[in-house]
C-alpha cells in the first residue's frame, strides 16, 4: 500500500475566515487505492479543508497537487475536471426524479437534440453500476428509495463524472449499522479498483474498521497522520480532543426506587395510521437507566411521542409520577414532571432563531417568575439561563446568543440544561447524542448518570448499541412495535443485535 | 450539483456567525437602505431619459411632499403649503403603517396576511357604521366606540383566515385574498343605489356622512389637515413591538413563527397561535380603516373601494424588515412618494404629473424587487470588499 502512488498532495493550506483561522497550514496527502480517514471534532476544520479541495472555497495559502501537479481549483466543475467527487453530507439528489436521471444530470443523452433519451440513460446508470458491482434500481425514483440507497447514487454520479478521488463527508451520520457495513464494503470494492477515498468523520470505531491511513485535525492544525493498523480508539481521541477522554462511562450499580414512569399496553399510530407501536408496557423506576435499542423504524420516534404528549396513543396509558397523562397533549406531560429530550434537535429541541434565554424559557414562559398575567420579563428568563448555561458549560455564546450560533454539542446542552433545569422527575431522552463529537458525547453520558444518580429515571432511546451498553442499567429491545426482549447491563453486542433484527421474535413464536 | 453548498458554510468556519451580525446589524438596515438609494438611482435614468433633469424633478417631488417644512429656511407661502402637504404626507402615513402592522405580525407567526385589504374595509365599514348611527353620544366615547369597531371588524375579518387555518389547514393566502374580494364587493353592495346602508340620498350610491361627535380631533391645519391617527399608529408600532416581545402570547406566536414544530413539542398551541395571530393581524388593518374613516374620509363612496392602501401596506411591511422603525420610515417613504407626485402637489413645469405618477409607482416597484433580491445587494457589497480585499493579493499562489 505504502507503495502506491500519491494521487493528491494538500500543502501547507491556510483558510481564514474573519476572526477565525479554519486551516493552519495543513498537508494532507492521498494515495492511489486507500481510504485516508480525516478525523477531527465538529469544528477542527475536516469540511473547510475539503471545501477548499473541491473548489467551494479558495485557499489564502498553500498548494493543491493532483497528479503532483500543482493545479488551482476555483469551483466544483474544475475539481470535477480533475477527477475529484464529493458526496456531501446532505444529498443533492433531486427526489421526484428518478435514479438514473440523477446520475446523468447535466450531460444526459438526447434524443432529437431536445429530448431526454431516457433508455439511454437507464442504460448508462445500469453500466456504471455493473462496472462497480453496486445493485440499485435505474428506474426508481430517488423519493422512494432509502437513505443508503439515495448515498449510492451519490456515489455513482460522481463516478459516472469520471471522479478517481471520491470525498464522503462524514458519510455515516444518516445511516444505520448495516447500511454502514455496506457503505463499507463499497468502499473496500472501489478501493481495489484504484480508486482512493476521503473519508470525513468523527467517529472512531468507524475510522479504525476502514481506514488506511488516519489524519487527525484539531482546531483547524494537523496534529498526526498515523497508520489505521497501530492505532487505538484511546489514542485517537486524545490527538482529537486535546486531552484523556474516557470512552466508557463510570458507573455504580444502580438503585432503583418506586415506579415513576409506567407504560400500559400503548398502542400508537404512525403518520400513515398504521400502527407503529403494538401493545408496549414497562416501568422505569427512580435511579434507573431504561434504554429502549432496536433499528431505526421500529416504532421508537412512535413511542417517544405517545409518552411525551405529542401522539395520541389509540390505546393504553402513560402515567408519570401517578398523574395519568395519556394524549393530554406535551404541556401535560411536562407539568406531570416529565423531560423529553427529543430526537431532533435542530427540528424541535430548540428554536434556532431564538436566544438561548429564550429556548430555555421554552416550557415555561407562561409561568411565574418567567411571566405574570400574561406579561413577560425578559431579565428574568435571562437570568435563569445565565445560572443553566454556566452549571451545564454552555460554550460560545451567552443568554442573548442566538441558538444557531452554537455548535452542536452546545446546542444539545442547552436542550439538556432546559430539561433538567426544570428538575423532572422522569426523563425521555431521545437519541440524546446524534451527531455530537466525541467531547460533546462525553458531557451527555455523565450528565445522564449524574441525574439518575440523583433519582430521576431516565428512558434512553438509541440507535447506538454501544451508546445503550454503556449507559443502561436495563436494555429493552423494541422490534417491529413490541418489546421483544429485556437484557441487563452485561448483555452482549451480538444477543442484542440478533434481538433487534427479530430473532428472539422468531424463537419467541 | 454542488452550487448550494456555499450559502451553507460549515459551522467550524465562524462565517455562519459573523454573516449573521453582519446581517443583523448592517445588513437589517444596509439592504432597505441601499434598496431605496438603487430604486432612485434607476429611476433617475429614467427621468433623464424622458429629457427632464431628474434633480430638479426629484427636489420638485420632495418639497411635494412637504417635508420641506422641516427646512427653516423654508418661509411665507411655501412655508404654508409645505404644511399642508406634509399633514398630506403624513395623513396617508397612519393606514401605511397599520396595513403593514397587519402584515408584519401575522408573519412573525409565520403566516402570510394578504388580506390587509379586505380587513381595512371591514374596519372602515364597522366604524362607518357606529359613527353613522350613534348620534347623540359625548364625542370621546362616540371617537372610542368607532375606533374599538373597526379593530372588532378586522380581527373578525383576519379571524375567519386564521379560523379557518387552525381548523382546516386552509391556507391563508388563499383565504385571505377571497376575504378582500368578499369585502370590497360587499361593501359596494351595501352602499350601493338601493342597498341596505346606502346614505339619504338616495340618487348616490354612498353612505350617510359620520356625526361630528364621532370624528377625530385634527391637531394641525384646518379640514382635512392632520388627525390624531398618526399618534394612534405610533402607538399600534409600539403595542406591536410589546406584544411580540413582552408578552407571553408573542413569545408564543414567534416560537411558532420561528419553529411550528419546536412550538408544538413545547406544548404551545400552534392552531390557535395561527388563528390569534391573523385575528390580531386583522385588528391593525381594521384600526387602519377606522382612522381613514373618523379622520378624514368621513363616509364612502362605492367607487372608493377601488383602493389599494394595505398592498402597499405589504410593500412597507417588506420594506420595513417587520421592525417597528422600519416601518415606520418606510411607510413615510411610501406616503411620501405617493402625496409628492401627486399632481396637485408636483410643479407641471419642472415634470409632468402624469409621468411623475408612474414614477412613483415604478420607484415603488424597484424598492420592492431590489429588497426581495436583498442577496443581490449583499452579492454587489461583498464583491466590492471581496475586490478591496483581492486587491494586493492578486497573485495567487496557487497559479502555476
Amino acid at each position: 500500500m505504502s507503495s502506491a502512488p500519491t494521487v493528491l498532495e494538500l500543502k501547507a493550506i491556510t483558510k481564514r475566515f474573519p476572526g477565525v483561522v479554519a486551516n493552519d497550514s495543513v498537508d494532507f496527502d492521498l494515495r492511489r487505492g486507500e481510504v485516508h480517514a480525516l478525523l477531527g471534532e465538529n469544528g477542527a476544520g475536516k469540511s473547510t479543508l475539503m471545501n477548499v479541495l473541491y473548489g467551494l472555497y479558495q485557499p489564502d495559502e498553500g498548494e493543491i497537487r493532483v497528479k503532483g501537479k500543482p493545479v488551482a481549483i476555483r469551483s466544483p466543475k474544475d475539481a470535477i475536471d480533475l477527477g475529484i467527487g464529493m458526496v456531501h453530507q446532505h444529498f443533492m439528489l433531486i427526489p421526484v426524479m428518478t435514479v438514473a436521471e440523477n446520475i446523468v444530470l447535466a450531460t444526459e443523452p438526447k434524443k432529437a437534440g431536445v429530448l431526454l433519451d431516457y433508455d439511454a440513460a437507464v442504460k448508462r446508470a445500469e453500466d456504471i453500476a455493473r462496472t462497480f458491482n453496486f445493485s440499485i434500481n435505474p428506474r426508481a425514483r430517488v423519493q422512494n428509495i432509502g437513505v443508503g440507497q439515495q448515498q449510492r447514487v451519490e456515489i455513482l454520479k460522481a463516478l459516472y463524472r469520471g471522479a478517481e478521488i471520491l470525498i464522503l463527508d462524514e458519510p455515516t451520520a444518516v445511516l444505520t449499522p448495516q447500511e454502514t457495513r455496506e457503505l463499507f464494503g463499497i468502499l473496500r470494492s472501489l478501493t481495489n479498483e484504484g480508486m482512493s477515498v476521503i473519508f470525513i468523520t468523527h467517529k472512531l470505531n468507524e475510522v479504525l474498521e476502514i481506514a488506511d491511513r488516519i489524519t487527525v485535525l484539531r482546531r483547524g492544525k494537523l496534529i498526526d497522520t498515523v497508520s489505521g493498523k497501530g492505532a487505538t480508539q484511546e489514542t485517537l481521541a486524545r490527538s482529537m480532543v486535546g486531552r484523556e477522554v474516557l470512552l466508557r462511562v463510570e458507573k455504580t450499580p444502580a438503585q432503583p426506587g418506586e415506579k415513576v414512569l409506567e407504560v400500559r399496553d400503548l398502542k400508537v399510530l404512525d403518520d400513515r395510521e398504521l400502527e407503529a407501536v403494538k401493545g408496549v408496557s414497562f416501568d422505569v423506576r427512580a435511579g434507573e437507566i431504561v434504554a429502549i435499542a432496536g433499528v431505526d423504524g421500529n416504532g421508537q420516534s412512535e413511542l417517544v411521542d405517545a409518552l411525551t404528549g405529542l401522539r395520541k396513543p389509540v390505546e393504553g396509558k402513560v402515567i408519570v409520577s401517578g398523574t395519568d397523562v395519556t394524549g393530554q397533549g406535551a404541556r401535560a406531560s411536562f407539568d406531570a414532571g416529565e423531560g423529553h429530550i427529543p430526537e431532533d434537535r435542530q427540528r424541535r429541541g430548540l428554536v434556532l432563531d431564538f436566544t438561548l434565554a429564550e429556548n430555555i424559557a421554552l416550557h415555561d414562559y407562561r409561568n411565574a417568575p418567567e411571566s405574570k398575567l400574561g406579561w413577560l420579563f425578559p431579565r428574568r428568563l435571562t437570568d435563569r439561563a445565565k445560572t443553566l448555561l454556566k452549571e451545564f458549560d454552555v460554550r460560545g455564546g451567552g443568554p442573548q446568543t442566538h441558538a444557531d450560533a452554537l455548535s452542536g454539542g452546545n446546542q444539545q446542552k442547552v436542550v439538556i440544561a432546559r430539561e433538567v433545569g426544570r428538575d423532572p422527575n422522569a426523563l425521555v431522552a431521545a437519541q440524546p447524542t446524534r451527531g455530537l463529537d466525541i467531547g460533546a458525547i462525553e458531557f451527555v453520558h455523565k450528565r445522564l448518570v449524574t441525574e439518575r444518580d440523583e433519582g430521576r429515571a431516565i428512558l434512553l432511546v438509541s440507535l447506538e448499541l454501544d451508546e445503550i451498553l454503556s449507559l443502561s442499567d436495563r436494555i429493552l429491545v423494541i422490534y417491529e412495535g413490541r418489546i421483544v426482549g429485556e437484557y441487563g447491563p452485561d448483555a452482549t453486542d451480538e444477543e442484542l443485535g440478533i434481538a433487534m433484527t427479530g430473532g428472539a421474535a422468531k424463537e419467541a413464536a | 450539483m454542488s452550487e448550494a453548498t456555499p450559502s451553507e458554510p460549515p459551522p467550524e468556519a465562524g462565517l455562519p456567525r459573523f454573516t449573521g451580525i453582519f446581517y443583523e446589524r448592517v445588513g437589517g438596515a444596509l439592504v432597505p437602505l441601499a434598496a431605496t438609494v438603487l430604486a432612485f438611482l434607476i429611476g433617475g435614468l429614467v427621468v433623464l431619459i424622458t429629457g427632464h433633469n431628474p434633480v430638479t424633478a426629484y427636489r420638485a417631488i420632495f418639497n411635494g411632499t412637504g417635508f420641506n417644512w422641516l427646512f427653516p429656511w423654508v418661509t411665507g407661502d411655501e412655508r404654508r403649503i409645505a404644511a399642508k402637504d406634509l399633514q398630506e404626507t403624513l395623513r396617508v402615513t397612519t393606514p401605511l403603517i397599520l396595513t403593514a402592522l397587519a402584515v408584519a405580525f401575522a408573519f412573525r407567526a409565520g403566516l402570510f396576511n394578504i388580506g390587509g385589504q379586505g380587513q381595512y374595509w371591514v374596519g372602515f365599514m364597522t366604524a362607518l357604521f357606529v359613527g353613522t348611527h350613534l348620534a347623540g353620544l359625548p364625542r370621546p366615547l362616540h371617537v372610542l366606540l368607532g375606533l374599538a369597531a373597526g379593530i372588532f371588524g378586522g380581527m373578525v375579518w383576519g379571524g375567519i383566515a386564521g379560523f379557518l387555518r387552525a381548523t382546516s389547514g386552509a391556507h391563508e393566502v388563499i383565504t385571505t385574498i377571497m376575504l378582500n374580494w368578499v369585502a370590497i364587493f360587499g361593501g359596494q353592495y351595501l352602499y350601493e343605489l338601493g342597498g341596505p346602508l346606502q346614505g339619504s340620498n338616495a340618487s348616490l350610491p354612498r353612505s350617510d356622512v359620520i356625526d361630528a361627535s364621532a370624528k377625530l380631533w385634527v391637531w394641525w391645519g384646518t379640514f382635512p389637515g392632520l388627525h390624531v391617527g398618526i399618534f394612534i399608529a405610533i402607538a399600534a408600532l409600539v403595542v406591536y413591538t410589546l406584544i411580540l416581545n413582552r408578552t407571553t402570547l408573542g413569545f408564543g406566536l414567534r416560537a411558532v413563527g420561528f419553529n411550528p414544530d419546536a412550538a408544538a413539542y413545547s406544548g404551545i398551541p400552534v392552531r390557535r397561535s395561527y388563528f390569534l395571530a391573523l385575528a390580531i393581524a386583522g385588528g391593525f388593518a381594521g384600526i387602519a380603516g377606522a382612522i381613514d374613516v373618523l379622520g378624514f374620509k368621513y363616509a364612502v363612496d362605492t367607487s372608493d373601494f377601488g383602493s389599494g392602501i394595505a398592498f402597499t401596506g405589504i410593500a412597507v411591511a417588506l420594506l420595513g424588515r417587520n421592525k417597528p422603525v422600519g416601518i415606520f420610515f418606510a411607510a413615510l417613504l411610501f406616503a411620501g412618494l405617493q402625496v409628492g407626485t401627486s399632481s396637485r402637489n408636483l410643479d407641471p413645469a419642472i415634470f409632468p404629473p402624469e409621468l411623475a405618477s408612474d414614477l412613483s409607482t415604478m420607484i415603488q416597484a424597484l424598492v420592492i424587487f431590489f429588497v426581495a433580491a436583498d442577496v443581490l445587494i449583499i452579492y454587489i457589497w461583498r464583491l466590492r470588499r471581496h475586490l478591496k480585499l483581492r486587491q494586493p493579493l492578486k497573485e495567487e499562489p496557487a497559479r502555476p
